[in-house]
């Protein structure tokens, strides 16, 4: 499958990764419940980290669409909610 | 639901809803090509915007350490003529520039880093819309448009992901080159008004001013410390060697090498230090001769 991480592309991960980054992203939307910036933070640097260990760079070319999208690196909780509240906050 | 999936579905409903608006999946291919043209001259004109705060970030940097240096000079001038007081002013200005300058700093670092980010969205976003053309032309070559809506959607699905990514890049670092203007402004101005002068030099450069003022005193009085210093060295082992002649003498010439450190004007130190110097200079060989 492809995961994009914003701001930094797209990379090609084994399907068989998913149980995986699933348990790391539940860590990650725990923070986001119990408003845990410091958790937030150190839960996403390692959800990127694994992804970015596991992944393969896609080629620039490619024009599918990502299965998985990760905010990018240094995104605050606050960045994060914005994004996921309204359509309006996707430009392009 | 999880944090990837819902972002992922933001991105997707995006993408369908403006599909959803095209009526001609053919002239779909056409206008979105444009948009991205447009997109990639905006992410262009972010990475010149963000370019330019970065140089002017570098400009302040540059005057400011200018500043420090020079406050750090005055310093050792005047505490090479015993001026602690100013030496002590002079380091006061400077660390309030240090902190100026720390800030600064961080600015600078972070405005490289969204310099680089941009650059890297846009050379992304570039190797996608090129796909994106040549697909768009195949695609009208090759299909029908009934056949053509599911090559487009597809297409016009994945390009729209890279072009919101890079969308997202683009109000961040405009965001942050906005507040880095703003700072900068600050400065900028702080420096035309004088009040970041006064800081540095205060209203009339009072520390340069000072030392200006005892400028010809002092080129004698540090002369005079030297030459001080020098006999005070050369005499010392022979103090040890004559102590039992030299004795009194010995605290006499360590008390005149101690004396330099306040200012005086320069007639009186003048007309005194040879004479204190002189003994410490000819007692040791009195004591050798006996």
């Amino acid at each position: 499958m492809i995961v994009r991480i914003l701001g930094e592309g797209q990379l090609q991960v084994d399907d068989s990764a998913a149980s995986e980054l699933n348990e790391l992203d539940a860590k990650l939307e725990a923070t986001v419940e119990r408003s845990d910036e410091r958790g937030f933070a150190s839960a996403l640097a390692e959800l990127l980290a694994r992804v970015r260990t596991i992944g393969r760079p896609v080629e620039p070319g490619a024009l599918e669409p990502s299965e998985l999208i990760l905010p990018g690196e240094g995104a605050t909780m606050a960045e994060v909610r914005k994004l996921l509240a309204g359509d309006g906050m996707i430009p392009g | 639901m999880s944090v990837m999936k819902r972002v992922s579905m933001m991105f997707r409903a995006k993408a369908n809803k403006a599909l959803d608006r095209m009526e001609d999946p053919r002239e779909t291919l056409d206008y979105s090509y444009q948009t991205q043209l447009e997109l990639l001259q905006k992410v262009r004109r972010g990475v010149a915007d963000v370019a330019t705060s970065r140089k002017r970030v570098e400009l302040q940097i540059n005057q400011l350490q200018q500043s420090s240096d020079k406050l750090d000079r005055q310093a050792r001038d005047a505490l090479s003529v015993g001026r602690e007081d100013l030496a002590r002013d002079a380091l006061t200005r400077k660390a309030g520039l240090q902190s100026q300058l720390n800030d600064l700093n961080t600015q600078y670092q972070s405005l490289q880093a969204e310099e680089e980010k941009l650059t890297g969205a846009s050379q992304r976003l570039q190797a996608k819309v090129d796909a994106f053309r040549t697909r768009k032309e195949t695609i009208k070559a090759t299909y029908t448009a009934a056949e053509a809506q599911t090559r487009i959607n597809e297409a016009f699905t994945g390009i729209s992901e890279e072009m919101g990514d890079v969308g997202l890049a683009i109000q961040r670092a405009e965001d942050k080159t906005e507040q880095m203007r703003a700072r900068a402004g600050a400065i900028d101005e702080l420096m035309a008004s004088g009040a970041l002068d006064d800081m540095v030099s205060g209203p009339h450069d009072d520390i340069q001013a000072e030392l200006d003022r005892m400028g010809a005193g002092h080129d004698v009085d540090a002369e005079l410390a030297r030459l001080k210093g020098e006999l005070a060295q050369g005499s010392a082992p022979r103090q040890i060697e004559g102590t039992a002649n030299g004795g009194a003498a010995a605290p006499a010439s360590a008390a005149s090498a101690g004396q330099p450190a306040p200012a005086q004007p320069a007639p009186p130190v003048a007309d005194a230090s040879p004479v204190t110097d002189a003994e410490p200079a000819d007692q040791p060989q009195a004591g050798d001769g006996a």
